[in-house]
């Protein structure tokens, strides 16, 4: 007996697909919604051509500092920090990417808030990109609660007055050391990463947002409520 | 037409509004390689990000403790303990979620969240603070029997012993290792209170407020308010620049540059009526989450959304768009149009 150990053969790569499985289907709309090249795009329209629309990847990756550093400081544990210098420079890094990315967030906001950039069936990727940066600031925030050193007994004992006033502070105890470090290093950051990851996702699947048409076709699509391009063409009909 | 060749996909069966709808793009692609900004990107903030971290370090002043406090200030301990002993400090009288005292919650006509949740995180200062850390003491016959005389004695007798400590107190000094409060009708007041004060300064308080908990405590609730309760957080804060009215929400020790992005939030407490209201933190939380959620909604509220067309910033943004798309632009003579994605 001799094994063919040149070529693998998939068993089942001649077994006819399942269409009716929920796995089937779900593959099938996600590649019918973000297929390869628009998932991962090769070619940008040409209006894309400003500093501002680099803020969003420096947002990201940002974050990506954030997470990293995060890991590290979570490794050695909450106090190792304190005591070595090393772990202060891992913190110092942990800091100044919270700065750097909540810079670039708030720039990449106001940014899109200029565009527009909700037009067109993308309200969603605004919305989620509203909501991940009031995330980002609770998370930031619990950070703060969790360095164990003076700002973080004053920070805690002075926001619990605004915190008790909602009557979060029934569940969202922040004078609560070990409560709030599992807030900053888990449940928050599993948030902000899903809000994070859902909004790149819609960014994918609406694309980069079009421009206003020009102030003179701008004034015919607020009068006459339908597009510049639309209403001219029809202009030129009628007077043929 | 436009050399841009837009083409709208707005739905034909309503109004096309311009701050809402768009006609989408098909006009020229230019070649973008997405991983290789995200890899540039990336090393370009972490190069910022340890060029900061060299430069500027991180804050790390250390954590005031009960023993820290009471050596560096036993007269402000004391004067403190009294109040948690009596039931008038800020935590003793805060309400919820720490203790049911009526009257204390925010509201904003009858919304008052903080009452309708209820007590949380119980803390009854005069056992918590005072009495039970002091039964806790080894070898102390003299505070041990002042703390059975004040706890067999009527509620009447205590308020008055504790009152009368309380004036005493504001006069008191501390030298050589002893409280020194002038004389008065306060019964085992004053040993309590003198022996909290060395229980404090030894460290032992600490601990004993901690200790009421399992052996791996994380929640230090106890401690911090009791620490917040007395003046001497209050002034290193304020030396700090971090007092309520100096911003201190969004500052950090030291010249770094803290939460910036709470400049907001924090600036409602600098100004009228906010800076004077008794229920300002509720009142700044309902302004910031009503804003916070007309951020989010901005794309559905008609005028709101209108503003960036108003404004024309975008002329900014896409200047090279219309510079292309004017007459003389390449987009202006009709070119074809790339392949897109």
């Amino acid at each position: 007996m001799t094994i063919d150990t040149e070529t693998q053969v998939n068993p089942s790569a001649d077994l006819p697909e399942d269409a009716h499985q929920l796995t089937a289907k779900l593959r099938h709309a996600a590649v019918e919604a973000l297929p390869p090249q628009k998932l991962m795009p090769d070619r940008q329209p040409a209006y894309v051509a400003s500093w501002i629309y680099v803020f969003g990847i420096l947002t990201v990756s940002a974050l990506a500092v954030v997470i990293l550093t995060g890991i590290v400081l979570a490794i050695f544990g909450p106090n190792w920090w304190h005591v070595s210098t090393v772990g202060l420079f891992f913190n110092s890094l942990h800091l100044w990417s919270v700065e750097v990315f909540f810079f670039c967030m708030v720039v990449h906001l106001w940014g899109k808030f200029f565009m527009a950039a909700w037009r067109g069936r993308r309200r969603a990727t605004w919305v989620s990109g509203v909501i991940a940066f009031v995330i980002s600031v609770a998370t930031a925030f619990t950070g703060y609660l969790s360095q164990q050193n003076f700002d973080s007994q004053w920070i805690s004992t002075q926001a619990k007055d605004g915190i008790n006033s909602t009557g979060a502070g029934a569940i969202m105890n922040v004078t609560n050391f070990g409560q709030m470090i599992m807030w900053h290093i888990v449940l928050l950051p599993l948030v902000v990463g899903i809000l994070v990851g859902g909004h790149i996702l819609l960014v994918r699947l609406r694309g980069v947002v079009p421009p206003f048409a020009p102030p003179d076709q701008l004034a015919i699509e607020v009068k006459q409520g339908v597009p510049a391009d639309t209403a001219a063409t029809a202009a030129s009909e009628v007077q043929a | 037409m436009s050399a841009a060749t837009h083409s709208a996909t707005a739905d034909r069966k309503r109004r096309f509004r311009p701050d809402r709808d768009v006609e989408e793009w098909h006009g020229k692609y230019y070649p973008y390689d997405l991983i290789k900004e995200g890899i540039i990107a990336f090393i370009v903030v972490l190069i910022v990000v340890v060029g900061l971290a060299v430069i500027f370090s991180s804050p790390d002043d250390k954590p005031v403790t009960v023993k820290s406090w009471s050596t560096a200030n036993p007269v402000d301990f004391a004067q403190t303990a009294i109040t948690e002993l009596d039931g008038t400090s800020g935590t003793a009288t805060y309400g919820p979620p720490y203790n049911s005292t009526t009257g204390s919650s925010q509201s904003i006509g009858p919304i008052s969240p903080e009452s309708w949740f209820g007590v949380h995180h119980p803390i009854d200062t005069a056992n918590d603070y005072v009495i039970d850390p002091l039964q806790t003491l080894p070898n102390t016959p003299e505070v041990q029997a002042a703390v059975t005389e004040y706890k067999s004695a009527s509620a009447d007798q205590q308020a008055s012993w504790t009152a009368a400590y309380e004036k005493a107190v504001a006069n008191a000094t501390y030298s050589n290792g002893v409280l020194t409060v002038p004389k008065g009708d306060y019964g085992p007041v004053g040993t309590m209170i003198a022996g909290l004060t060395s229980m404090a300064r030894s460290g032992a308080l600490d601990g004993a407020l901690l200790s009421s908990r399992q052996f791996y405590g994380t929640d230090y609730t106890k401690p911090l308010l009791f620490i917040a309760d007395g003046q001497y957080l209050a002034n290193l804060g304020a030396a700090d620049h971090l007092g309520g009215d100096q911003w201190g929400m969004m500052n950090e020790t030291g010249n770094w540059p803290g939460q910036a992005w709470l400049w907001l939030y924090t600036m409602w407490y600098q100004v009228p009526p906010f800076k004077t209201s008794a229920n300002a933190d509720f009142q700044v939380w309902a302004v910031m989450m009503f804003l916070t959620l007309l951020l989010a909604l901005v794309p559905f509220i008609p005028g709101l959304r209108s503003i960036p067309r108003w404004t024309r910033v975008y002329r900014l943004i896409w200047r090279q768009h219309y510079k292309d798309l004017a007459p003389s632009g390449p987009l202006g003579k009709g070119a074809e149009s790339d392949r897109g994605p």
